[in-house]
């Protein structure tokens, strides 16, 4: 962490002079989060490499302050006090739920704007007092449950088992699918929970085969996914297994091998962006972003979750230039923080990789479903495009 | 639930089980000798297939250079020709994983051998040297062992799982893996093994008679370092081998020893961290209790788990005589 502070404030001392533009970063580069913070803090580095060529925003450099919270609460909340006592216009983060939310007091009562990196609705949803400052890029549950309840509606499945995490994750996925499920007259006939470090879902899985479901749902991230899938297969499960958008990542199919064979999962459309139409809006963008950020790290080693730190700077990047035109930052910082916050609400129809971006006063997420959310299949150890919303 | 259900489910606490149970011998024997409670087992249990899953790819696992580092502070602490042991062990250590890089039977035998000598080397740096304080204190170092070696677990392999190929594949019947009963038959043959061992060997029965009256081995000529060093070295191979043989059932990661640790540490606090057949037993019903209210009441598996200790501390704190130490 302190190495990153030191980094930030290296890269500072030559344009501090000149007024730059302070952003703050919290990104959970260490830690169980680590494989989503990590590419998303090397998004922002691209992205700061990328000013100091271009020249930074309307003639300002901008600098950026990267700070690690090692997927620790207390620590991004400490991070968070830290930069806005820096003087920080905006900050971007952090990685998880559970962090970004203890954030969000804290830049609430500095009255700094906040784009969170995480996926919960919770964040951003209701926009009350505290909320008013934040704003986040990633699609919530509540739309990727979407994406998996007309996919199943569309193949006529009629009931449904769940499997999730035993924590907020899986607690909030179980939420917004079985409400989602219910609406779409799709029965919901088991429920079960199981922990990320559990060696044996055993017992949950031969719960949810008694019923036999037609499909399967797995709310869970990253690696940890495989176990009910792979239990659920050698028990003889032959029906379709659907996984949340939290697996979209290469150790996913590393581990998991031939056992997430056809598994079915939400994605945001960047996962394939090369397999979109021509015609879906955040195509080009998001190839775009790949193309830049394969150059740096090489090919293949792009992500999902670097796109949204890409995405949070596509969005902050102009409302940085129409603030500008108001208020000095130099001059009144809270004045500048405060137009800088009503300019990224006011932000419409913006083209990014996840989707198109149009917030508003009751909507912080500002992604529209049919563009934000596509179904992918695993095929040969590769995400498949199969359908999208549009 | 039906028969086949009640089948799977006991077949399932079995695999679990006889891993909880040897995770509880060791510790058992490792707090009989040493009065350690081994918190870190389960991280050494972990060691050992993610340095072999390193290993197999062709890299040094961070853990090497752990265990030579340890191995290090081991030797400076030793005099005279105590010192040979661990500077040749490490040698030799750094040599094998020289050799086994990319080629399999060797890299097993590398990653058991590198846990063992880290297991060790962590009594003799860590513990050994505190050997005249409280229980409490030891503990507390164990503890913080445990936290610093998960830490450094993330730090050398990151966060997500890795999956080694299953030494044998296929099923036997619905429910039960070759690979399943590798562990069966591993933890019939280590039970079988200690048995003898504590039985027939001198070595065992110096072993136990270090761990009944300290000061008694020692007039007898036993020393007890050498009886800790032992018991750390049988309890890391337990829980080396079978993390290597459960890792490609659960797949393996820095954060899931500490789970299996602790369910094998409720076994052995049911056999009062004293009896090898009661600590057994007393994994067996652990691992059936979780199997079924995995099924039953999947959301509260743990705490009902942990649930089955305060009966047992209940019972324990009521037969107690009231002798401290």
């Amino acid at each position: 962490m302190k190495r990153w502070l030191t980094v930030g404030l290296f890269l500072a001392l030559p344009v501090l002079a000149q007024g730059a533009l302070k952003v703050g970063v919290v990104v959970s580069a260490t830690g169980p989060a680590a494989s989503l913070g990590i590419p998303e803090r090397n998004t922002l580095l691209l992205v700061e490499e990328l000013l100091k060529r271009t020249g930074g925003v309307a003639g300002r450099p901008v600098q950026f302050i990267l700070l690690d919270d090692a997927s620790d609460t207390t620590q991004a909340v400490r991070n968070t006090r830290r930069l806005v006592e820096e003087g920080v216009v905006a900050v971007i983060g952090t990685t998880t739920t559970p962090a970004s939310l203890g954030m969000i007091p804290v830049v609430a009562e500095a009255k700094v704007p906040m784009i969170s990196l995480a996926a919960s609705k919770d964040i951003i949803y209701p926009v009350d007092a505290q909320r008013y400052w934040v704003f986040k890029t990633p699609q919530t549950e509540e739309l990727m449950a979407r994406a998996i309840v007309a996919d199943m509606a569309a193949r006529g499945v009629k009931t449904v088992g769940y499997i999730g995490f035993n924590d907020a994750y899986g607690e909030g996925w179980a939420r917004f699918f079985e409400a989602e499920a219910r609406a779409k007259g799709i029965q919901v006939v088991a429920s079960e929970r199981y922990n990320r470090t559990d060696t044996s879902v055993t017992g949950q899985v031969l719960r949810i085969l008694a019923r036999r479901p037609e499909a399967v749902l797995i709310g869970a991230s990253g690696t940890p996914a495989v176990l009910p899938q792979r239990t659920l297969k050698e028990r003889g499960y032959g029906g379709l297994l659907y996984q949340t958008h939290g697996v979209a990542n290469p150790d996913f199919l590393r581990v998991g091998g031939k056992d997430v064979e056809d598994t079915l999962l939400p994605a945001g459309p960047i996962l394939v962006a090369e397999q979109l139409p021509g015609s879906f809006p955040s195509k080009r963008v998001a190839l775009d972003y790949i193309q830049r950020y394969e150059a740096r790290h090489g090919i293949g080693s792009y992500s999902t979750f670097g796109a949204h730190a890409w995405d949070a700077w596509l969005i902050l990047k102009p409302a940085l230039e129409r603030a500008l035109r108001k208020a000095d930052p130099e001059k009144d910082l809270a004045a500048f923080r405060a137009a800088l916050r009503d300019e990224i609400e006011a932000t419409r129809g913006l083209v990014a990789t996840h989707g198109v971006f149009s917030f508003s006063k009751e909507d912080h997420l500002g992604l529209r479903f049919e563009d934000a959310a596509v179904m992918v299949q695993v095929e040969g150890g590769r995400w498949k495009l199969i359908r999208t919303f549009r | 639930m039906d028969a086949t259900i009640l089948g799977l489910l006991l077949l399932d606490a079995l695999q679990n089980g006889v891993v909880y149970g040897l995770l509880a011998l060791a510790l058992v024997l490792v707090f009989a000798v040493t009065r350690v409670i081994l918190v870190p087992i389960g991280e050494l249990m972990m060691f050992a297939p993610l340095s072999l899953v390193w290993l197999q790819s062709g890299r040094f696992p961070g853990t090497l250079g752990l265990a030579l580092a340890l191995g290090l502070l081991w030797a400076l602490r030793e005099r005279g020709r105590g010192r040979a042991l661990p500077l040749l062990g490490g040698a030799g250590l750094l040599l094998l994983f020289l050799l086994a890089r990319g080629v399999a039977p060797l890299a097993y035998l590398a990653a058991l051998l590198l846990v063992v000598y880290l297991g060790v080397a962590t009594y003799r740096v860590f513990f050994q040297p505190m050997r005249e304080a409280t229980v409490l204190a030891l503990l507390i170092m164990a503890v913080g062992l445990h936290v610093a070696y998960q830490g450094l677990g993330l730090v050398f392999f990151g966060p997500e799982q890795f999956r080694p190929d299953p030494l044998l594949q296929g099923e036997v019947t619905v429910g039960l893996s070759w690979q399943g009963v590798l562990v069966l038959a591993f933890a019939l043959v280590s039970v079988l093994g200690l048995y003898l061992f504590f039985r027939r060997a001198l070595f065992g029965k110096a072993l136990l008679a270090a761990a009944e009256n300290r000061l008694g081995a020692r007039l007898c000529g036993i020393r007890p370092e050498e009886a800790g060093m032992v018991a750390f070295a049988i309890a890391s191979l337990m829980a080396a081998l079978s993390g290597l043989l459960l890792a490609p059932l659960i797949n393996a990661a820095y954060f899931m020893g500490f789970m299996l640790g602790l369910k094998g540490f409720v076994a052995a606090i049911l056999g009062g961290l004293l009896s090898y057949p009661v600590a057994f037993l007393g994994a067996l019903l652990v691992a059936v209790f979780e199997s079924f209210t995995s099924f039953y009441a999947s959301a509260y598996k743990d705490a009902l788990a942990f649930l089955l200790l305060v009966p047992a501390l209940f019972y324990q704190s009521l037969r107690a005589k009231g002798v401290e130490e």
